[in-house]
Parts: C-alpha cells; sequence; structure tokens
C-alpha cells in the first residue's frame, strides 16, 4: 500500500507527458506474452515510444510464471512514470501480487491492472502513448471489460 | 522454546518429503490440474535447502522469510507465491527473535494462513491447500502432532468436495472425487512440524 502511494506520488511529480508509463505483459506461454505485445504495440500506431515488456512461461521455456521475468521486465520498462502489469490468469495473478507484497522487488509505482490480457493491453499502449499518467492507463485497460462482442 | 535449528529441520524435513511424494502429488495434479505439483514443489524446496545451507540465516523469522522468497521465485506454478507468502508471512509475524514458543509460532502461521487466504480468495471448503492448513493451525495448540494429524484429515476431507478455486474450478462437478493435490503438500509441510520436534 505504502509503495502505490510513492508511486502515485512519482506520477503526479513528473507532470503529464514527460515520461511514459511501462508495461509489462505476463502469461503462462513466452510466445502468448510477445505476440499480445506485439500486437498492442502494433494496433497502438507505428513508432509509439510506450516500453512494453513480455514475461511470459518459466526461465527455461516452458509453460509457466518466473518471477525473476517478471521483475527483469518491469525493471526494463520503469522510465519514472509507474508500470502497469498485464496477467493472464493463475500463478501469473498470484506470482505479482505476491512480488507487490515484496515490497522491493518491483520498481516503485508498479501496479497490477485488472483487465482483460489482450484488450486491456491495446488500450494501455494506447492511452500510455498520449502521455497519459498510470492511473488513465489503469482504468483505460481495465475499462475494456465493458466492451461486448456481441 | 523453538530454535532456528528447529525451523532449519522443518524446511530439510518438509523438501525430504516433498522429493519422496512429488510423483504422487503430479498424479493427484494429472486429474484436476495440470500435472506439475510435484516437480514444481521439489524445483522450490531443492532451492530453499540450497538457499538456507549458503546463507545460513540465524533466526527463525529469517529461515522462513528466505524459504518464503525462494518459492516464490523457483516454483513456476500457482503454489509458489501461495506457499511463498505463507511463509514469508509467518516469518516476518516472527520477527527476529532468536527463538519462539509454539504459541508465537501458533500465532504467526494463523498470519500466514490469512495471507494465502487473501492472496488467492480461497476460504475453507473450496478444495485448496486451505482446508489441510486451517484445521492443522487450529490444533496447534494441542502440539505438533495433533497438527499433522488434523492436516492429514483435512487433506483426506477434500476428495469428495467441488473445487471453487484454481484452474480445478474450471471443471466443475467433475474435480469432485479427486483429492486435491495442494493441500496434501500443505499436510507434508505441517508433517514437517512434528518431524523437526522428533515426533
Amino acid at each position: 500500500m505504502s509503495d502505490e502511494a510513492v508511486g502515485d506520488k512519482a506520477v503526479r511529480d513528473e507532470g503529464k507527458g514527460e515520461r511514459l508509463v511501462g508495461l509489462v505483459l505476463v502469461s503462462h506461454s513466452a510466445q502468448v506474452a510477445a505476440s499480445v505485445a506485439e500486437l498492442a504495440q502494433g494496433l497502438a500506431g507505428g513508432g509509439t515510444a510506450v516500453p512494453v515488456a513480455p514475461a511470459g512461461g518459466t526461465e527455461g521455456g516452458g509453460l509457466g510464471t518466473s518471477a525473476e521475468l517478471i521483475a527483469a521486465a518491469a525493471a526494463s520498462v520503469d522510465r519514472g512514470a509507474g508500470v502497469a502489469v498485464l496477467t493472464d490468469l493463475g500463478s501469473a495473478v498470484l506470482t505479482v501480487k505476491a512480488l507487490l507484497a515484496e515490497g522491493d522487488e518491483l520498481p516503485a509505482g508498479t501496479r497490477l491492472v485488472d483487465a482483460p490480457f489482450v484488450e486491456g493491453a491495446v488500450a494501455a499502449v494506447v492511452t500510455a502513448s498520449t502521455g497519459a499518467d498510470l492511473a488513465a492507463v489503469e482504468a483505460a485497460a481495465a475499462e475494456a471489460y465493458a466492451y461486448r462482442k456481441v | 522454546m523453538l530454535d532456528a535449528d528447529f525451523f532449519r529441520r522443518w524446511m530439510t524435513a518438509t523438501a525430504t518429503a516433498v522429493d519422496r511424494e512429488a510423483e504422487r502429488l503430479t498424479a493427484l495434479d494429472s486429474p484436476i490440474g495440470d500435472a506439475d505439483h510435484g516437480s514444481n514443489l521439489q524445483r522450490g524446496f531443492t532451492a530453499v535447502t540450497a538457499a538456507l545451507e549458503k546463507e545460513a540465516p540465524a533466526t527463525p523469522g529469517a529461515i522462513l522469510t528466505l524459504a518464503g522468497r525462494q518459492l516464490i521465485s523457483t516454483v513456476g506454478g500457482a503454489s509458489g507465491p501461495l506457499y511463498g507468502t505463507l511463509l514469508r508471512r509467518t516469518g516476518k509475524t516472527l520477527g527476529d527473535a532468536g527463538e519462539v514458543s509454539e504459541e508465537q509460532l501458533t500465532q504467526a502461521l494463523r498470519a500466514g494462513v490469512d495471507a494465502v487466504m487473501a492472496l488467492g480468495g480461497a476460504a475453507p471448503g473450496d478444495k485448496t491447500m486451505i482446508d489441510a492448513l486451517v484445521p492443522a493451525v487450529d490444533a496447534l495448540g494441542d502440539g505438533f502432532a495433533a497438527a499433522r494429524a488434523a492436516a492429514e484429515e483435512g487433506a483426506l476431507a477434500t476428495t469428495p468436495l467441488q473445487a471453487r478455486k484454481g484452474r480445478a474450478s474450471y471443471l466443475g462437478e467433475r474435480s469432485i472425487g479427486h483429492q486435491d493435490p495442494g493441500a496434501t503438500s500443505s499436510a507434508l509441510l505441517i508433517a514437517g512440524l512434528a518431524e523437526a520436534n522428533g515426533e
């Protein structure tokens, strides 16, 4: 909780548009995480500067979740404006929550975003590319739940 | 009083039991899970014993905190953050005392189990590790052997339950009739306490 407070302050202090929110995509599958990252960046328009890092599968390349890959991905996209983490399910969700509870494993201002994985990632990257802050990126990703297909 | 050596023995005994039972845990995880529970926990507890040997933490709290950290980073499945949170929260609750009473351990374990329930959202009766851990903590006041018996009974009692959390919950009624792998490994962890106490 205190980390979120610190993160909020950091985001406000940066001012809008100066630094972009980073995005981490955590899936049980390395291919899914990498493909969704590619898809989201592609749909956001060429040349978007939003830092997006996939953290898929285990370190050994199997299906699962790796705390080390998540921590490394989060560090790699941290530009000081916060990091939004989207996950698929099960251990991906639990591992990110456990890392956040550790306090020092993920950059300050890292947040687990409750959003559908693919649609949420696209919404997050598009929103982040406008220079929006972490709260706005989170809201846009979560809003993707409301997008009905029939 | 329980000293650091007791907690080292607890982790070592659990690692040995997980090693011995890995195939059975994975077999239980085949019909209702993704058949990796035994191998995942085996990898995790192997890392726990290696880290304890290398870093030699001096207090009960530091031992459990380090063990939990290892599980979160090495298991690769949902049991990693769940068991990792259990041990870390228990360890943090014990603080930096050199020795703790059985009563303090009981209270700390209860805090750890509460943290697992908060993390995974499971309640008793959902066919999860909670169904072994809650009765075990409730019985700890009567000693480690009583806790071991309560955990084993709790694990067996998951067989007729329908899973309401995790991957097995997608199976609905088809999850009925299978003993829960997480409750089974939780019983091994609690049995490790009795073993560490020479029971």
